[in-house]
């Protein structure tokens, strides 16, 4: 097989291909350019995702589909025989470290009998082999591996790397057989909450809250900057959610999740080791915190020091504002 | 019923890591180590479905060094029946820790493996699920929430913006999230009983596998950042410093 074509194994929810699947390709364009090689995206559904035609613009050279009646949802069993019938064509294959990617990409490599590197968040090549760095003990400390298997097998921490615009303009979609396989598990339903919700490890921008917030009610504060700021999702410490005030979805650090987003604001929040492991990453940090020596104003690059009752407010309405005049 | 459950040593998440002097693993001196606190949620699990059932056997598995004997006890002291360390210093390939543990669990007779959904030491986020592959048994990851009833399984599982639902029949691999149950902390009275129940050693060969840890390093300091004033009135001052130099706004 050549070791230059690269399989990108891309998410689509409702229908449609979701923002990560471009990050996917963009990962594997990485691993492809550096030997003259070339991507193939494949993407899952009952009928072909809506933007699979334009992923050409993104880098992909061919666009493969599998259709079938069952993979309206996430089909397990399905999806990881599609992946591992195709797998001989190909030198390597990206997954995006969400939910999904997390499930398939483990179940990929267990049939194939080929290790897997998760959560990769830098990719390099050293002699014709994958070298992938990624952040273990939730971030405190970067692991580089080598990947000696073939094909190589990882997954790519979503908001990490960037999409570039492709040479073709479009990619022919070629359906593709799906292998039969026995579905061990069903997937019968996604409950989606009241009001749709952006998840912390996707957003462009967090806003998290802790302790100084006092009470579970006043997280509306943080609810009402995260609208003013459009496409930000409501994060928190682990003590807010070990105290049960928020989901324990929404956590960031190291029993929760680990984060990148371009804006990261902290509020109320004092900067516990394992909380500073899961955001450290994020591209901008603002610490909004009574303590001026709180461990957080050490990674913020903005910080105020003030009561949050008083600042968030007055943050909410200058952002506001700001939108109004644009 | 009969359970199993796969337990991993990790170090306590408050801890400061440091680089080992080879460059390539972590320095252990004076660390404190603890169960995986995800695999806890798994020991949690099944300690309350064998209470609700009535009758049955837990069982606790881990693969590594003499150290996790100690990781071991303390989910005995919960209320584990027995434990077996597979004596091993692991691997970095998940596949390889997965095989190991399949090959210990294949025909062991289990209605139910439990995992948790990952490590907070090496984040590989996968060994759980390779497992029942390798079994060829039904796997639902990342499990927050739980029912079992007449050999079927219901699962919600976290998914980005939402929650999905899925099932299987049992037997059958589920990897466990957060928020699925609160660890019970073990009783005076347990830990004495840890004492005495079966801990069996066997010593196995994990192999390398295809995937090799060349170093580890710290992350790239952040800059000093700087703090733009005291109370509300610095907000404006904040504001045109995302906008015009972060420029994230």
């Amino acid at each position: 097989m050549p070791a230059n074509a690269i399989l990108a194994v891309l998410e689509a929810r409702d229908g449609a291909l979701r923002k990560v699947s471009h990050e996917v390709i963009a990962a594997a364009r990485q691993l492809s350019g550096a030997s003259g090689g070339s991507v193939d995206a494949l993407v899952f559904g009952a009928s072909v995702p809506t933007g699979s035609d334009g992923l050409g613009a993104s880098g992909a050279a061919r666009v493969l589909a599998a259709t079938h009646a069952d993979f309206d949802r996430y089909n397990p069993d399905g999806f990881a025989a599609t992946v591992a019938s195709l797998a001989p064509s190909y030198g390597a294959i990206v997954f995006a470290a969400t939910a999904t990617g997390k499930d398939l990409a483990p179940r990929v490599a267990a049939r194939l009998g080929v290790g897997l590197v998760t959560d990769v968040t830098g990719l390099a090549t050293d002699g014709g082999a994958i070298v992938a760095t990624r952040p273990v003990y939730a971030g405190k400390v970067l692991q580089k591996v080598k990947l000696t298997s073939s094909p190589a097998l990882l997954s790519i921490r979503p908001n990490t790397f960037e999409p570039q615009p492709g040479q073709a303009a479009s990619a022919a979609v070629e359906s593709i057989p799906v292998p039969s396989f026995e579905a061990r598990v069903k997937v019968t339903g996604v409950k989606a909450p009241d009001k749709a919700m952006l998840d912390v490890t996707e957003a462009p921008i967090v806003v998290s809250g802790g302790r100084g917030l006092k009470e579970p009610t006043n997280f509306r504060l943080l609810e009402e900057l995260a609208e003013a700021l459009g496409n930000t999702a409501v994060g928190a410490s682990r003590a807010v959610v070990d105290a049960g005030w928020r989901e324990h979805g929404a956590q960031v650090g190291q029993t929760g999740k680990t984060v990148s987003p371009g804006l990261y604001i902290a509020v109320g929040i004092s900067g516990a080791i394992q909380h500073l492991a899961g955001m450290r990453t994020a591209k901008t940090i603002v610490a909004i915190n009574r303590d001026k020596d709180a461990p957080i104003f050490k990674v913020a690059d903005y910080g105020i020091v003030g009561d949050l009752f008083e600042v968030v407010p007055r943050l909410t309405a200058e952002i506001r504002k700001m939108r109004s005049e644009r | 019923m009969k359970i199993a459950v796969c337990l991993k040593r990790v170090p306590d998440t408050v801890a400061k890591i440091t680089v080992g002097p080879d460059r390539k693993s972590i320095d252990e001196t004076g660390l404190k180590f603890v169960p995986n606190p995800y695999d806890e949620f798994a020991v949690e699990e099944a300690i309350a479905l064998k209470e609700k059932a009535g009758s049955g056997e837990t069982v606790v598995y881990a693969v590594g060094s003499n150290a996790s004997q100690e990781t071991l006890r303390a989910a005995l002291a919960m209320g584990i029946d027995r434990a077996v360390l597979l004596q091993s210093p692991g691997s970095p390939d998940g596949l390889e820790v997965a095989r190991t543990l399949a090959a210990e669990l294949k025909g062991a007779g289990y209605d139910l493996i439990l995992c948790g959904k990952m490590a907070v030491d090496d984040y590989n986020h996968q060994v759980g699920v390779m497992v029942a592959e390798l079994l060829e048994l039904p796997c639902i990851s990342s499990v927050a929430h739980l029912s079992i009833a007449d050999g079927s399984v219901e699962a919600e599982r976290e998914i980005e913006g939402g929650v999905e639902v899925a099932t299987c029949r049992l037997p059958a691999v589920l990897t466990c999230e957060k928020g699925l149950n609160n660890p019970r902390l073990p009783s005076l009275k347990g830990i004495m009983a840890a004492k005495k129940k079966p801990l069996e050693t066997k010593p196995v060969t994990v192999g390398k596998g295809s995937i090799e840890v060349l170093a580890l390093d710290y992350p790239a300091e952040r800059k000093p950042g700087k703090v733009v004033g005291e109370g509300p009135d610095a907000v404006p001052e904040l504001v045109r410093l995302l906008r015009t130099e972060a420029r994230v706004l």
